[in-house]
């Protein structure tokens, strides 16, 4: 059976990101296995522009965000497998994988870094009502059919959900000549970026109808029509609100699903809320040795921190098939971290303070809208720290650094607590 | 005088403005709660620009279609005669990020460029 010290899974923004930090940490023996034609994931279908601001400080295309890892992987000799589907993983990090060239073949790994991505939710996990036709597509399939196959997957689009895949891809279809009707999201705020609601619909008079979602898809071969409602506050359609819309197309933009059956699979705890797997702060899962970072840990919104986190696992797994990576004599038993009054939840969820290294960024999102408050952190019952924030919405992820320092002080350390608060 | 809305894109505050216009130009803005504010309403109201990014045709093995961009932002009112110039451009592979596609597009002197590489 072949052997790699670290064996990646999915070679796009993590999982490239990944390699190269482990690599530069002294690992020498990685493999990286991708399911697609090239490298770069996602980000090859991102052709738009705004990647990168926060790492080259400069705003790249997804394809020149993603080269940019490309090369430094194929300089630093980095193998990379493509065209492969991984299959299984044991949960002694035996990795089963199939291509079209060696058919089915197995890879023992020292340490696993899970970096599979995302995926989108489907019609089907809506319980959308009406005829099944063709010409219903999620945003993301529309967006690799343009920007990468070709193909205009219709002429006269409703849009449902406004995260934003959907508005880049309002935006899109329009500029490529097709007629974008409506965007209709059924909270009462939007899930995309201020920017991306302005110059993806406002600068194309496409209307944005929040509270809003479809109530009927009619057509037998191909969508005909689209019927939206307005919903109460509680999501449900209000009788007499129904208007219908004259269609071939519809595009669903309604959340993004980390892809974890492989992770499941080998018996990886899963964080119900992130749908990802629950890791400590060397972003290690419950299974030892085996990491996970990017998009199939949490989703993301913007590439630059998918980047950041995965360098952490890389690290962390060189430093794990090293055998280096406990930092200290502190206290190795976990301190768990807790997301209170409005913080939906934390990444990591725990911390070994033992393990940890100098600087710990924790990212978190809140569960609304909040104004003018304050980021808190308590250890124990005691708030240590505490971060003003003029704006926190649920579309935009935020951090907060914990240093090493700071834990040392507290060694009794049971539990440390994250709330927003309104005040001081 | 003239009074415009719009909603500034430089945070998630996305504050909405509201300028005041005279013979074309930005006298007053209002409704910001940073100078970031001032300067994107001054700039749309007079001189709005955007990135163009789209693909073309690429005949090459690895892919059939080659993302590009405009090398700098253009006129607002230009994109889609932007997008006119782009319809029907084929380009023979290999290409490479920065490789100049089409130069001065609809005449904004602005060059469409590559922003993928194609073998």
């Amino acid at each position: 059976m072949e052997k790699y010290d670290i064996v990646i899974i999915g070679g796009g923004p993590a999982g490239l990101a990944a390699a190269i930090a482990a690599k530069n940490d002294g690992a020498d023996s990685i493999l990286i296995l991708e399911r697609d034609r090239e490298l770069g994931g996602i980000l090859n279908q991102c052709i738009h522009n705004g990647f990168g601001l926060h790492t080259f400080s400069e705003e790249l295309t997804g394809p020149e965000y993603a080269q940019r890892f490309i090369d430094q992987v194929k300089a630093l000799g980095i193998p990379y497998l493509l065209n492969t589907m991984v299959m299984d993983i044991s949960p002694d990090k035996c990795v089963t994988a199939m291509n079209k060239t060696r058919g089915m073949f197995t890879i023992q790994a020292k340490a696993i870094i899970l970096a599979m991505g995302c995926r989108e939710r489907a019609r089907g996990a809506l319980n959308i009502p009406g005829y099944r036709p063709a010409g219903i597509f999620s945003a993301g399939t529309a967006q690799r059919l343009v920007n990468m196959e070709g193909y205009l997957p219709g002429r006269n689009v409703v849009i449902l959900g406004s995260g934003d895949i959907g508005l880049i891809m309002a935006r899109r279809m329009t500029l490529e000549g097709a007629k974008v009707q409506v965007v209709a999201e059924l909270m009462p705020y939007s899930g995309g970026l201020k920017r991306n609601i302005v110059q993806c619909l406002d600068d194309f008079h496409i209307p944005l109808k929040l509270s809003h979602t479809v109530v009927d898809i009619r057509g037998k071969e191909r969508v005909e029509q689209v019927t939206l409602a307005q919903v109460d506050t509680n999501g449900r359609p209000i009788l007499g609100t129904e208007e219908t819309y004259d269609c071939d197309t519809l595009l669903l933009s309604v959340g993004l699903i980390p892809e974890n059956e492989l992770s499941a699979g080998m018996g990886v705890l899963m964080n119900p809320v992130t749908a990802g797997p629950k890791v400590n702060e060397s972003l290690e899962t419950n299974i030892e040795g085996v990491f996970a970072c990017g998009n199939v840990l949490h989703v993301h919104d913007l590439v630059d921190f998918v980047s950041q986190e995965a360098a952490m696992a890389g690290k962390s797994a060189a430093a794990y098939v090293r055998g280096t990576h406990r930092q200290g004599q502190e206290n190795s038993k976990p301190v768990s971290i807790k997301a209170q009054q409005g913080v939906r939840y934390t990444v990591p969820d725990t911390i070994r303070p033992a393990y940890m290294q100098d600087k710990l960024t924790v990212r978190f999102r809140v569960g609304s809208v909040f104004k003018n408050c304050y980021v808190s952190v308590y250890f124990d019952q005691e708030r240590v720290m505490q971060k003003k924030r003029p704006v926190l919405a649920p579309g935009e992820m935020e951090s907060f650094t914990i240093t090493r320092q700071q834990l040392q002080k507290y060694p009794d350390l049971g539990t440390i607590t994250f709330r927003i608060e309104q005040d001081a | 005088m003239e009074e415009k809305t719009l909603t500034c894109i430089n945070c998630p505050l996305g504050c909405s403005l509201l300028a005041k216009m005279e013979h074309g130009q930005v006298v007053s803005v209002s409704g910001n709660t940073c100078r970031r504010g001032d300067v994107y309403a001054r700039k749309e109201l007079t001189n709005p620009t955007r990135i163009v990014t789209s693909t073309v045709f690429v005949t090459g093995k690895t892919a059939s279609m080659v993302s590009v961009k405009t090398r700098q932002d253009i006129p607002k009112e230009k994109v889609f005669a932007c997008m006119d110039a782009l319809r029907n451009l084929t380009v023979k592979a290999p290409v490479q990020i920065g490789d100049v596609l089409l130069a001065n597009v609809a005449d904004t002197g602005i060059d469409i460029i590559a922003t993928k590489n194609v073998e």
